[in-house]
């Protein structure tokens, strides 16, 4: 072979029949990758590497999602021991459709406290300083 | 970077929807219009799997075959800084072909059979990396043009319906802007230095102009096929609307330079807002995709010799309670 490259015109390229195709887990198998990118982040999935082992998955997690980006920590998991929902169950996310019970938007007390302030002549603690801050500035 | 999402002609002309379930077929076609992804595990046509994991492996595939033509000249850079940005542009094409493999994956064809099927040309990469670096000058315009069209196609592909593409693609994206600007420093450096840097620079483009206007492939021939594959969005857009994008992004920049582009057709026609140029030879795409260009069988090769040194490896770390299962997402 002439290439431009002289490592190749060095070496002996196998031919196709001296090839032996791989076998099934050859590759090994997979593990889901989590990053984290800075302490006090959440990890977050990025992606999956093939690996023999553990440690070989958490050394190929790095090479791969840890070799640009900031990284503080990396989780590796078998993709077998990952227990997901179905998408085809979708409904079971579905419940009340009326759910402002959970919001923080849905409670709303000011109205009746002016009211009872009102009622009992107490004086609103905001619109007291307000006051004050006004007699302070015209001085 | 790779270039063409090459789709394959349905066979026999059968209709390529035969016996898919009509209902399941609107839904699935409902979620695509509606801008949602399809994940693994959801229902899709046949079809639909059988393009994906096509276009996806070809892509992986190319990643690490382009990465050989660069990797030829990371023992002769000239200078440190450059080696190591060239190093670390080769150590992303592989990165890449890792995360397009793992996409392919989930679609049900296992790495080692698409490993198999690159090694005995059963599965193509793309055209442009049967052609070799000759110069230095020669890695400066593919990590300068051949990335840009990468981009343009990749960047374009990423807005499609198959989430674990997609997602490999962000991040795809993301890191080949570093290329991009590698690039273009290399070639900027060259074509603004001595006389001899200018002719060498010249003469790369010169070589690469035709793997170039080959890189998005073929026009694409209306049917009904390919307007599928676009509902789907599966394809993005045709070969010859990227062609026109990196041509529009481009050519200025070239010519920026005051390099010459060897087609003296090549000009934007203003009132049409297209490009018009002298049709790149599609013959010897084909002839080159099916086995007979420069290098088709050293970076074949170099493969194979590649997976025969790391048998071993691979052998010796092999564990008896290995259980493979298809990646998530």
């Amino acid at each position: 072979m002439n290439s431009f490259d002289p490592r190749i015109n060095r070496v002996k390229l196998p031919a196709l029949e001296e090839f032996k195709p791989l076998e099934p887990l050859q590759e090994w198998e997979t593990y889901e990758v989590f990053h984290q990118k800075k302490r006090g982040d959440q990890h977050i999935h990025v992606g999956i590497v093939h690996a023999p082992d553990n440690d070989t998955a958490l050394m190929f997690a790095k090479e791969s999602f840890g070799r640009r980006r900031q990284t503080a920590n990396l989780w590796v998991v078998k993709s077998r021991d990952v227990v997901p929902t179905d998408y085809d169950d979708q409904d079971i996310f579905e419940t009340t459709p009326e759910k402002t019970y959970r919001e923080a938007s849905d409670y709303y007390c000011m109205d009746r406290i002016r009211k009872y302030q009102q009622e009992h002549g107490i004086v609103d603690r905001k619109e007291l300083r307000r006051k004050e801050k006004e007699k302070a500035s015209k001085k | 970077m790779y270039g063409n999402a090459l789709i394959e002609k349905n066979k026999n002309g059968k209709n390529i929807l035969e016996g898919e379930d009509p209902v399941k077929l609107a839904e699935f076609e409902t979620r695509i219009d509606r801008g949602e992804k399809i994940e693994p595990k959801d229902w899709m046509p046949k079809e639909y799997r059988r393009q994906l994991i096509r276009m996806i492996e070809q892509h992986a595939h190319s990643e690490i075959i382009g990465a050989l033509p660069e990797g030829t000249w990371i023992t002769r850079a000239p200078g440190f800084r450059r080696k190591l940005g060239l190093m670390a542009k080769v150590q992303d094409e592989i990165g890449h072909g890792q995360l397009l493999y793992s996409a392919a994956e989930t679609l049900g064809k296992s790495r080692e059979e698409m490993l198999n099927d690159l090694i005995t040309g059963k599965s193509k990469y793309s055209n442009v990396f049967n052609y070799p670096a000759v110069t230095w000058a020669d890695t400066a315009i593919i990590a300068w043009l051949i990335d840009a069209g990468a981009i343009i196609n990749q960047v374009a592909n990423s807005k499609g319906s198959y989430g674990p593409y997609c997602r490999a693609l962000d991040r795809i994206c993301a890191e080949e802007s570093f290329h991009l600007k590698y690039g273009h420093d290399n070639v900027v450096y060259l074509a603004t230095g001595t006389p001899q840097q200018r002719e060498m620079v010249q003469e790369a483009l010169n070589r690469w102009w035709k793997p170039i206007m080959h890189f998005h492939g073929p026009p694409d021939k209306a049917s009904q096929h390919t307007e599928i594959l676009m509902r789907w969005k599966v394809k993005m857009a045709t070969n010859d609307d990227m062609r026109q994008k990196f041509l529009d992004e481009y050519v200025p920049k070239v010519w920026d330079l005051g390099l010459i582009i060897p087609d003296p057709k090549l000009h934007k026609n203003e009132t049409a807002g297209k490009w018009e140029y002298t049709e790149p030879d599609w013959e010897e795409f084909k002839r080159v995709i099916n086995g007979d260009g420069p290098c088709n069988k050293e970076r074949l090769g170099v493969r194979r010799m590649a997976q025969e040194k790391g048998r071993w490896v691979r052998e010796a770390l092999l564990k008896p309670n290995l259980k493979y299962s298809i990646p998530l997402a």
